[in-house]
């Protein structure tokens, strides 16, 4: 019997984690440094208060291995302002990209491809159109990587994830 | 009733029932300080630098089972701190320290003795505060206090302003402690324990690795009766010595790197590892994928993330180590268990084999002996501190430990210069006992300053320096894996140890005879003076049993590797 190889084996996995946090200055540095000074990654992180409530909902993205994963919601949950960490197993995710595109690229197709993505324009002055478009994150790595390619995009901006169990 | 921020604290504290504050003022702690000029309800030790008085506060914790309590400045007094707090979070000691801060109004222009104090304790410390409102500080005293305390024990730093030691505002020390985010397990999972007593009773050769959580949950008498009443042999880890007392025909001696031969056969060859209050530390396990690795794992602990952290656990109970230990022995009455008597009389063997043991001399004095001879001397009437290097290998191996909190030393951390300023706190916190502190002679420049707190206090506390002039941990690492390449370790230039003493107004001792040893502990003793004895040892000895770095526990180098 060995008590260790299990861990060394398993591979790598992508976890969503939210993390209910009483709202107090420190909150989210706790949050954060948990992360860093452990080893752990953070892909993407989401913070906004819960309307009527003294807590705020973090949603994390991460990547480990499950010996990680598992560390990283104990090490949350110890935490002393941390109500709840939840792993999510079944979960709709969303994310929001914002990119500005020059006037002067072919701006109908622009328009054709965000609707694809649950896309719309957004605003347009003399000089650029703002897209914005929500929809599941690995949705919107490809809809950024297809503006990134054919528009020369002067600015993207993208809002992490957010997530919801079903 | 209306009061200042300042005097808030000193009531807080009182509510707390201290009796004994360790610190050092300073510009933004002023106010406090005033307080306490004024107050009778405490004793305030006046250490001489800011690391001291966390050490001290922690001896202090270590050895009465208290919160200890320390008062610092900010800025550099805060940052001089940061070291006490990392030792206290790494050993799990509940602590409360107070820090000033700059006036609200200032903070974040860097102002003079300005520092993100709770940005530097986040990662050292169980939780910090830093106070925005008067009207918090009552709750947020009494919160540091229940969180240090409860749970998996651990250090609580508050950052007070200036300005907020300064206001008035209305105090009322609340009653209870309101965390609906915190709430630590107390009661373990029954059903998960009696699936462990079912795997003991299954067990041919089950071990019990007690770690230091024992000492900090006072279940010392429990784990004796578990193991007496079921014959299980024991092995202590270095945080958890005095837990069965040297003398326990069931104690097979600490394990790990500097354990003894069969403490860490034992842990080679179980078939059920038994961990209570154990944290799996490198020291303690050698290469991880060899220890136990014949062993299912029960696994007891209070803090739920320790569990798997390391190690796979057959069988996690989260729960108190008090409580859990006490529900262990009360299944007892519902289980057959095997007869472990011959898995005893094997262990047993191995300890006879291959005693924990060092080649005395006729000519010089080898620094295991002095530890040996005041146990013969002192025994329980002693509580020891120590540094950090071969001098604690050598007291955790040679000094006979009777009972809990008798051994104070940094374990996690591996803090020199904690061995003075921690004595200081176990001489106040235990009039009744001899406060020995064994340090190296690297270890004891690291804090020497404590003397004068020392002599101001007159808290007898007699510093035994083991003088190899050497960095002697070091040493023995760079002669047996750096190709005897002494880089920056050998101390041949020290200072005179006796006239140091002395100019502080304690006692000195420079000994190079068994006789000389004896006579001037003697007189040490009697004379209950701040006291140093330093011991000229011999200099090339080195810590054995050893198990190199990255090797299984069961791969040591013995004494007579060596010698041969």
């Amino acid at each position: 019997m060995n008590n260790f190889n299990h861990y060394y084996d398993s591979e790598t996995i992508r976890q969503v984690i939210s993390v209910i946090v009483i709202n107090e200055h420190n909150a989210l540095s706790r949050i954060v440094g948990l992360f860093s000074a452990r080893g752990y990654n953070i892909d993407s992180l989401t913070v906004a208060p819960i309307t009527g409530s003294e807590y705020s909902r973090m949603t994390i993205v991460t990547t480990g291995d499950k010996r990680v994963i598992d560390q990283i919601v104990k090490q949350l949950n110890k935490l002393i302002p941390v109500l709840k960490v939840n792993e999510h197993k079944n979960v709709i995710e969303k994310e929001t990209v914002l990119i500005k595109i020059p006037i002067n690229q072919p701006i109908s197709d622009v328009e054709v491809i965000a609707r694809a993505y649950n896309g719309h324009i957004q605003n347009v002055t003399d000089d650029a159109i703002v897209i914005s478009a929500t929809d599941e994150p690995h949705r919107i790595a490809n809809f950024t990587n297809i503006m990134n390619n054919r528009f020369n995009p002067l600015e993207i901006v993208k809002s992490g994830v957010v997530a919801m169990e079903r | 009733m209306k009061m200042t921020g300042a005097k808030m604290v000193i009531e807080s504290l009182n509510e707390e029932r201290v009796d004994t504050v360790f610190g050092y003022p300073g510009g933004a702690i002023m106010n406090v300080y005033d307080e306490i000029y004024k107050q009778n309800h405490f004793e305030h030790i006046l250490n001489r630098h800011e690391q001291a008085s966390i050490h001290a506060a922690e001896g202090y914790a270590r050895s009465t089972g208290k919160v200890g309590v320390a008062i610092v400045t900010s800025g550099p007094g805060f940052t001089n701190a940061v070291t006490g707090l990392a030792t206290a979070y790494m050993d799990s000691i509940p602590l409360v320290v107070i820090s000033g801060q700059v006036p609200t109004t200032i903070i974040g222009t860097d102002g003079f003795q300005e520092i993100d104090a709770v940005g530097i304790s986040r990662p050292c410390t169980k939780h910090n505060y830093l106070v925005n409102k008067i009207e918090d500080l009552p709750r947020i005293m009494k919160e540091a206090f229940h969180i240090a305390r409860t749970g998996r024990p651990g250090p609580v730093h508050i950052d007070i302003p200036k300005d907020i030691t300064a206001q008035v505002g209305n105090f009322e020390y609340p009653k209870e402690v309101n965390l609906p985010t915190y709430k630590p397990t107390v009661n373990y999972n029954k059903r998960q324990l009696k699936k462990a007593m079912i795997a003991i009773s299954k067990s041919k050769k089950p071990l019990l690795y007690v770690g230091g959580g024992a000492i900090l949950a006072n279940c010392g008498h429990e784990i004796r009766e578990f193991a007496k009443k079921t014959n299980i042999p024991v092995v202590e880890t270095l945080m958890a010595r005095g837990i069965m007392g040297h003398d326990n025909p069931l104690l097979m001696g600490m394990l790990g790197m500097h354990g003894e031969f069969a403490a860490n056969m034992a842990a080679y060859e179980t078939d059920l590892l038994i961990s209570l209050g154990a944290r799996f530390d490198d020291r303690v396990t050698g290469r991880l994928d060899e220890f136990a690795s014949k062993a299912k794992v029960i696994h007891v602990d209070v803090d739920p993330a320790s569990i798997e952290k390391l190690v796979k656990a057959n069988y996690p109970i989260v729960g108190d180590l008090k409580v859990t230990v006490e529900g262990m022995l009360e299944s007892l009455k519902d289980i057959e268990f095997n007869d472990f008597s011959n898995w005893v009389a094997l262990l047993k063997e191995y300890r006879e084999k291959e005693p924990l043991r060092y080649i005395d001399s006729n000519t010089v004095i080898k620094p295991q002996w002095p530890i040996e001879r005041v146990g013969e001397i002192l025994g329980n009437k002693a509580i020891i501190s120590t540094d950090v290097g071969q001098h604690q290998m050598w007291t955790a191996q040679f000094y006979p430990f009777s009972f809990p909190r008798q051994f104070i030393t940094s374990g996690g951390l591996g803090t020199m210069g904690f061995g003075l300023p921690a004595a200081i706190g176990v001489a106040k916190g235990n009039p009744d006992k001899v406060s020995i502190n064994f340090s190296g002679d690297g270890s004891i420049l690291m804090n020497i300053q404590e003397l004068m707190t020392c002599v101001q206090s007159n808290l007898p506390v007699i510093n035994i320096i083991l003088n190899n002039n050497y960095l002697g941990m070091v040493r023995q690492w760079q002669t047996m894996f750096y190709e005897n390449r002494l880089s920056e370790t050998d101390l041949s230039i020290q200072p005179d140890f006796k006239m140091l003493v002395e100019s502080f107004g304690g006692l000195g001792y420079r000994v190079t005879t068994k006789e000389e040893f004896d006579a001037a502990l003697k007189d040490a003793v009697e004379k209950k003076r701040p006291a140093m004895i330093e011991v000229i040892v011999e200099r090339n000895e080195e810590v054995l049993p050893m198990v190199p770095n990255g090797h299984a526990l069961n791969e040591m180098t013995l004494i007579g590797d060596i010698d041969e």
